[in-house]
């Protein structure tokens, strides 16, 4: 089996031959473990490991990909890039300037989970199991866990050698409940940087979450329209990954004149008390690193400050086009893709009130809690709630069926009119873009409100 | 591959040896201007044992050595799930059309020139308009050996094009798009464009739509938003669960009588299709729904052994997991009205192509409800603009229960759906205006 190290070692002084104006490798090693039930059975168990690499040029403006997972001619496939992007060029080149780097940053975590023994994670995951089938109007259950370890070195033409290693856990867990022919589901997702303690001790959300999906049953749906919703941290943070934070990546913007116009610093965006960030600096975060797939340091990148837009997430080549700073949000999923401007960690900063404060003049409207999925198409958001309660004269009241919440990112970013105190980051689930997914971020906020929210419904 | 086989047999009753190899290459526009070109190149290798009666599982992509991935099979076998089949004999496939040699000749500057030539005729078309587009191709291919004397092995080739168009004005936004994909070389890109030029066309005006129940024609590509509860609702292993909403309904009706619904996997050269499963079982079509009547569901080896079935040879491997069962392609049986005759038929209604969101509702339990990502208002029998700030709801099995018409045009969506529009009667519609 070929070692990563030995091949990088191999590529020294290599990089800068072949004709292209920038020229980077990453190879990657990793190995994963998965455990899944359905229903009250193990369904899959496994483990997988994974070793390949990638090439990638640029010259005169246009890129050359190529990726592999065998390491034969190896110097043929930075030829072979270098040559596609020759052909795919027609400009300037633009990469925004940085220090190459020479670093080894370790994983962070003292016990990998993926050596953890299966038979350990399994004990775990039936106990939960065995908590969901145990409140009465259960129906079945999906639980899917799965952890990896993962080194990538990662070398360009201009000297940098970075060598990272990251781990992963992820779980989530769904309770299904029936009657008739009705079927209400409630999920949870957790996850961490390879931290598997993160996920134990998860008893009493998982009994709650059991509960709540019988509860569904018998709870009826709210009437579409338009109503004063309040999120929980976990959806609010949805909500600014998907209406705001898809927007503050600049490959959407950089040559696009007319979202330029949109997205120009300094625009009004929201209220006063709105202040949004992405951070892969962050340490111990699901989205945290130390350089991005294209060997740049990561920083804290205020997208709101005070309401106006003041930052964006960048690559090299859109910093150069657009004239800013990097801010290291280059990430690829794996070797088999080439990197591309993704979010870490992205929360909304906490504000002054509580969450009584946040209800007390609500006369009618929807507390929604908790993440079921959400999509974006830049302009318009749609994102679902996994809980929704009734909010009446200033009180939380009557269980009602999950909503799917959508809006107009501009006009409901002005729309939140108040910000709690209460920020809490999620590190479950994963996001998704070019065909890159799930990839390991982090959302949060604290609880928020919005008015004008529009609700589907019956 | 057969080195790993001899090692697993000698550790399990049972040893199955799956490995597949892709290579493509692709032509990426960016913003009106070619952008990237890429080439891919992978193996994997999965190993599936029954040991002691149980299931044990490893993968390697790239090079795992032979020693590693049995000793991860052994060690996942000790707590896998037991075993409710036997592998596959040596077995007699159906012969699947999934090669043309052409596809390994289209040279990369012709990629690029489909590229250019749908860029041009969007952008010619709506000037300010911002194009995303992409050729690409390649070939799979697939080896499958096992203790039993099970052997599968084929070749694919496979072509696919696509633009997406994005238009600003202010802070609005419109996305248009088509793509196709096939295991032909695909070199029509008049056949991409005019359906962009159409939707820009209908997109022109603007028109709002009011807030109460209306009828709605979903168009091929927003016929997803219907299928996907029922890709899951179909799925034996819902079904075995007791989760599927059809799942005791078999013979029964619970769809209007001009629904039908198979799955298919021997339709030549459609990316989709293949001689046999992932499992090596033989490739067959199988009905789900005939006639509104609940006439099947879709199994792999696994399920149908729990279930007391007989596999349909929908054993799938996804994302490197142990096969499950899955779709390979979903057909829509067409009916007999014209798209045309559908909206003229609609005094107020909606003509909807893209739902956001969709797939984030109660799937199992068949509720969707989406926002209008590109869709259209219908006045008096006519398309007057595109809808915004819209949103419908509903559920799929009280709207196929009783279908207004089933379109008579059927369309490949996404390489894993063929289906004509589907006009509804009535969807709750929650609108901004």
């Amino acid at each position: 089996m070929p070692d990563i190290a030995t091949i990088a070692a191999s590529l020294e002084g290599k990089l800068k031959k072949p004709r292209a104006d920038y020229l980077e490798v990453r190879l990657e090693e990793s190995q994963t473990s998965h455990i899944t039930y359905r229903g009250r059975n193990l369904e899959s168990i496994g483990r997988s490991s994974a070793t390949g690499g990638c090439a990638r040029a640029l010259a005169k403006g246009g890129w050359g990909f190529t990726s592999f997972n065998s390491f034969n001619r190896l110097y043929g496939r930075l030829v072979l890039a270098a040559g596609q992007a020759r052909s795919a060029g027609t400009g300037k080149s633009a990469l925004a300037a940085v220090e190459p780097v020479v670093d080894n940053v370790p994983s962070g975590v003292t016990k990998n989970p993926v050596t953890i023994p299966l038979a350990e994670k399994k004990r775990l995951l039936e106990e939960y199991n065995d908590i969901i089938w145990s409140v009465p109007g259960i129906r079945t259950a999906n639980i899917g866990y799965s952890d990896s370890r993962k080194k990538v070195i990662f070398l360009s033409s201009e000297g940098s050698r970075i060598t990272q290693e990251r781990a992963d856990v992820a779980l989530r867990l769904t309770a299904i409940a029936a009657k008739d022919s009705e079927v209400q589901q409630v999920g949870l997702s957790l996850g961490s940087r390879g931290n598997f303690e993160a996920i134990r001790d998860l008893d009493k959300q998982v009994t709650g979450m059991a509960r709540h999906a019988v509860e569904l049953l018998s709870a009826p749906q709210v009437k579409g329209g338009e109503y004063t919703v309040v999120l929980d941290p976990v959806l609010a943070g949805v909500f600014v990954h998907e209406a705001f934070g898809h927007l503050s990546e600049s490959d959407f913007v950089y040559e696009n004149d007319r979202m330029r116009e949109i997205m120009v610093l300094g625009k009004q965006f929201g209220a006063g008390h709105l202040n949004i960030v992405d951070s892969a600096a962050e340490p111990g975060l699901r989205g945290s690193y130390k350089y991005d797939d294209e060997g740049v340091r990561a920083v804290k990148t205020y997208l709101i400050r005070e309401g106006k837009l003041v930052g964006r997430l960048h690559s090299r080549e859109t910093a150069a086009k657009m004239s800013e700073n990097t801010t290291g949000n280059a990430r690829a999923i794996s070797y088999h893709f080439p990197p591309i401007v993704r979010m870490t960690n992205t929360y909304i900063e906490p504000g002054k009130l509580s969450f009584d404060d946040i209800i007390a003049d609500i006369k009618e409207g929807l507390y929604v809690k908790n993440w079921y999925g959400g999509v974006t198409s830049m302009e318009m958001f749609t994102f679902s709630a996994g809980e929704a309660y009734m909010i009446r004269h200033g009180k939380i009241a009557e269980a009602v069926r999950p909503v799917v919440l959508t809006g107009n990112v501009f006009t409901t970013l002005k729309n939140i009119d108040a910000v709690g105190n209460d920020l809490d980051m999620n590190q479950g689930g994963g996001c998704g873009k070019g065909g890159q997914m799930p990839l390991p971020v982090s959302n949060g906020s604290p609880h928020i409100r919005i008015r004008h929210c529009l609700v589907g419904g019956k | 591959m057969e080195r790993i086989l001899a090692l697993a047999t000698r550790a399990a009753e049972e040893a199955e040896v799956f490995e597949v190899s892709s290579e493509e290459t692709q032509v990426r526009f960016e913003a009106n201007k070619l952008k990237q070109l890429q080439t891919n190149q992978q193996t994997s290798v999965a190993l599936r044992i029954i040991k002691n009666g149980r299931l044990g599982y490893a993968t390697a992509t790239g090079t795992g050595g032979a020693r590693d991935l049995v000793a991860g099979a052994v060690e996942t076998a000790a707590f896998g799930t037991t075993a409710r089949f036997h592998l596959p004999e040596m077995s007699e496939f159906p012969t699947v059309d999934i090669v043309d040699a052409a596809v390994a000749s289209v040279a990369i500057k012709d990629m690029v020139r489909l590229g250019e030539e749908m860029i041009s005729v969007v952008t010619r078309h709506t000037p300010g308009i911002l194009c995303d587009a992409g050729a690409s191709r390649g070939t799979v291919s697939v080896r499958l050996i096992n203790s039993r004397g099970g052997q599968a092995e084929y070749r694919k080739t496979f072509f696919g094009l696509d633009i997406g168009g994005t238009l600003i004005q202010g802070t609005d936004m419109l996305f248009v798009g088509e793509s196709e994909s096939s295991c032909h070389p695909v070199t029509d890109a008049k056949k991409l464009t005019d359906v962009v030029l159409r939707q820009l066309e209908r997109a022109k005006e603007r028109a709002t739509a009011p807030t109460r129940q209306l009828p709605v024609v979903f168009t091929p590509d927003g016929v997803t938003a219907l299928l996907a509860p029922l890709m899951s609702a179909f799925n034996g292993k819902t079904v075995l669960e007791g989760a599927s909403p059809v799942g005791d309904k078999l013979g029964k009706v619970v769809f209007d009588s001009r629904f039908s619904l198979h799955d298919d996997p021997t339709i030549p050269y459609r990316p989709g299709s293949r001689p046999c499963d992932d499992e090596g079982v033989p490739s067959r079509r199988t009905a789900l729904v005939e006639n509104g009547v609940v006439a099947g569901f879709f199994y792999d080896l696994q399920t149908a052994g729990l279930a007391g079935k007989k596999s349909t040879g929908n054993g799938s491997r996804g994302r490197g997991s142990l096969p499950a069962p899955g779709p390979s392609a979903f057909v829509v049986a067409p009916g007999a009205v014209t798209f045309d005759d559908m909206v003229q038929d609609m005094k107020e209604g909606l003509v909807i192509e893209q739902l956001m969101g969709a797939e984030q509702g109660n799937i199992l339990g068949g509720d969707f409800s989406g926002n209008v990502l590109l869709g259209y208002k219908v006045e008096n029998g006519k398309i007057v603009g595109r809808v915004k700030d819209t949103m419908v709801s509903g559920n799929v099995y009280q709207i196929l229960k009783d279908i207004a018409a089933v379109g008579s045009e059927s369309k490949w969506v996404g390489g894993m759906l063929q289906t004509p529009p589907i006009y509804c009667r009535r969807l709750v519609v929650s609108s901004k205006g």
